[in-house]
C-alpha cells in the first residue's frame, strides 16, 4: 500500500486535533477498514469551515491568514486547491512557533513546510508540473547559505511581511524575495518584527532570561546594531577631529 | 641645512612591513566601514566588501607575524620597551609639549637618538596599538570567519554578537589612532620630513 495513504499515528496524537475521530472530519465509512478508494473524493470541510469567524479562535487570525494567502503566489498560480493543508498537515500539525522557546527549532519546523515540497523532487514536480530547480543552486549568491539556512525561515524572505501577523502568509514570487543583505542587517531589520514578537511572547510565558530584552535591538551584526557604541564613536571621531583641527591651526598662526 | 644630522631608524625589512600594514589597514577601514553599515554602494559592493576584508586580514595577519619575530630577532623591539620610571610623568611631559611647550619655543622633553626612536607618549600608543589592539583584532577576526570556534553564549549575550562588537569596537580605535598617527607624522622638521624618512629609512632630527 501508498506508505503516503498511512498516517503516522503517534504524530497525530501529539497533533493540535488529537480530540477528533477521523469521522469527524471524514464519512463515516472510514469507520471500517479498509474503506473505499473512491472516499478520498469525498467533499471535505475546510479549514475556515470549523476556524473562520470564531471569537474562540479569534487569535489565531486565520480569516486574515486566509486573505493573505489569496495574495500569495501559490493562491495565484494553483487556487483553491493550494489550501492550508499543502503546508500545515490538518493530521500532525503541531504549533511550534507560537510555544517553542527555540529559535532554532521554530526554524526548522517552519522551514520544513516549505521543503517538504521545494526539496522533494517528486511532490514538486506533481503539482507544479515542472523540475524543481535546485534550492543550493538558486541561493548560491547568499553568503554564509547554510547558516542562514539554519538560523533564518524562508519566509522571512519570500513574503511580504506584516505585523499583526506572526507568520506573513502572502508568499511572493521569487523575483520579488529579499536580495538585499542590508535588509536584515540594518538597525531597521525587516525580521525586527517577527524577532520582537517572538522575543514578546518568550517574555510572558517567563521562559526567557532578562538578556532577552537588553539584546532586543541587537540581534544581527554589526555595531551600528547597538545605538550607544555608534553614538560614542561618532563623538569620539569629531572630537579627535576637532582637536587635530585646533592644534593645526595653532601650529599655523603660533609660530 | 644639508648638513643636519640623520639616524637610519627604519631598516627595509620595517619599511616593508609598514608599508604593507599601512594599505592594509586602510583597506580594512574602508572595507569594514562599509560593512557595517551595510552599504551596497556601486563602488564596493557588499561581498566585494567582504571578500576584499577577508583577504586583506589574512594578508594582515601575516604581516603582523613578520612585525613580531622582526621586533623579537632584531634591536628593533627594545624600542617598545616601557620602564616603570617616569611611567605616568614622561608622557604627560610630553603631552605638555605638544599641547603647550611647542608653541612657546620648548624644546621636546625627550629628543630622539640612536636609543630612543620614539617618545614616550608615541612608545605607549604604538604598544597599545601594536601589542594589544591589533592582536585581539586579529583573534577575533579570525574567530569571525570560523564562527564555529566562537562560545554560543556569554552572560544571556550570543558569542558571535560580543566577538562582533569587540571587533568593530577595536578596529575603530585602530582607525582612530590612524588618523592621530598620519597627523603626528606631519610634526617633524617639515611637515613632509617623516613621510619621506618611513620611505627612505633615514630621520633627520
Amino acid at each position: 500500500m501508498n506508505p503516503y495513504f498511512i498516517l503516522d499515528t503517534v504524530a497525530m496524537t501529539n497533533g493540535v486535533h488529537k480530540q477528533f475521530d477521523c469521522t469527524d472530519c471524514h464519512s463515516s465509512e472510514y469507520a471500517t477498514y479498509p474503506h473505499n478508494g473512491n472516499l478520498k473524493l469525498e467533499p471535505l470541510s475546510t479549514c475556515l469551515d470549523c476556524h473562520g469567524g470564531d471569537e474562540s479562535f479569534a487569535k489565531y487570525k486565520f480569516d486574515q491568514i486566509q486573505e493573505e494567502v489569496n495574495k500569495s503566489v501559490h493562491y495565484k498560480v494553483y487556487g483553491e486547491n493550494f489550501g492550508c493543508s499543502k503546508c500545515h498537515s490538518q493530521h500532525t500539525y503541531v504549533t511550534t512557533a507560537r510555544n517553542s522557546d527555540n529559535v532554532l527549532e521554530i526554524v526548522d519546523n517552519d522551514n520544513k513546510m516549505c521543503l517538504s515540497c521545494h526539496n522533494d523532487m517528486k511532490k514538486y514536480k506533481l503539482v507544479s508540473g515542472h523540475e524543481n530547480p535546485k534550492l543550493v543552486e538558486v541561493h548560491d549568491w547568499l553568503p554564509n547559505q547554510e547558516l542562514h539556512f539554519r538560523h533564518v525561515r524562508c519566509v522571512e524572505c519570500h513574503t511580504e511581511v506584516i505585523d499583526s501577523l506572526m507568520v506573513s502568509h502572502n508568499i511572493l514570487g521569487k523575483d520579488h524575495a529579499v536580495k538585499k543583505c542590508v535588509e536584515c542587517h540594518t538597525a531597521n531589520s525587516r525580521l525586527k518584527a517577527s524577532l520582537y514578537k517572538y522575543e514578546n511572547l518568550q517574555k510572558r510565558s517567563e521562559k526567557g532570561g532578562i538578556h532577552i530584552v537588553l539584546s532586543n535591538s541587537s540581534y544581527m551584526i554589526g555595531t551600528h546594531q547597538s545605538p550607544l557604541l555608534k553614538l560614542l564613536s561618532f563623538l569620539i571621531f569629531f572630537a579627535v577631529l576637532s582637536g587635530i583641527i585646533i592644534h593645526l591651526l595653532f601650529r599655523i598662526f603660533k609660530k | 641645512m644639508g648638513t643636519t644630522e640623520k639616524i637610519y631608524f627604519y631598516p627595509v625589512w620595517l619599511r616593508i612591513w609598514h608599508g604593507i600594514n599601512a594599505l592594509g589597514i586602510i583597506i580594512l577601514i574602508i572595507t569594514g566601514i562599509s560593512m557595517q553599515s551595510s552599504l551596497d554602494s556601486p563602488l564596493i559592493g557588499f561581498s566585494l566588501a567582504v571578500n576584499l576584508h577577508n583577504i586583506t586580514g589574512i594578508v594582515i595577519l601575516l604581516s603582523y607575524l613578520f612585525f613580531f619575530i622582526g621586533n623579537i630577532v632584531t634591536k628593533n623591539g627594545k624600542y617598545y620597551l616601557i620602564k616603570a620610571k617616569g611611567f605616568f610623568q614622561n608622557p604627560i611631559k610630553q603631552s605638555v609639549y605638544y599641547a603647550w611647550g611647542m608653541f612657546h619655543g620648548s624644546k621636546p622633553p625627550f629628543p630622539l637618538s640612536q636609543k630612543r626612536k620614539f617618545n614616550p607618549l608615541q612608545k605607549y600608543f604604538y604598544v597599545l596599538v601594536m601589542y594589544i589592539a591589533v592582536p585581539i583584532v586579529i583573534i577575533t577576526g579570525i574567530a569571525l570567519l570560523f564562527p564555529e570556534l566562537i562560545i554560543e553564549e556569554a552572560y544571556g549575550f550570543s558569542g558571535l554578537f560580543l566577538t562582533a562588537i569587540l571587533h568593530s569596537a577595536v578596529g575603530f580605535f585602530i582607525s582612530i589612532f590612524l588618523i592621530i598617527h598620519i597627523y603626528m607624522s606631519s610634526i617633524g622638521k617639515s611637515p613632509f620630513d617623516n613621510f619621506k624618512s618611513i620611505i627612505s629609512g633615514w630621520h633627520h632630527l
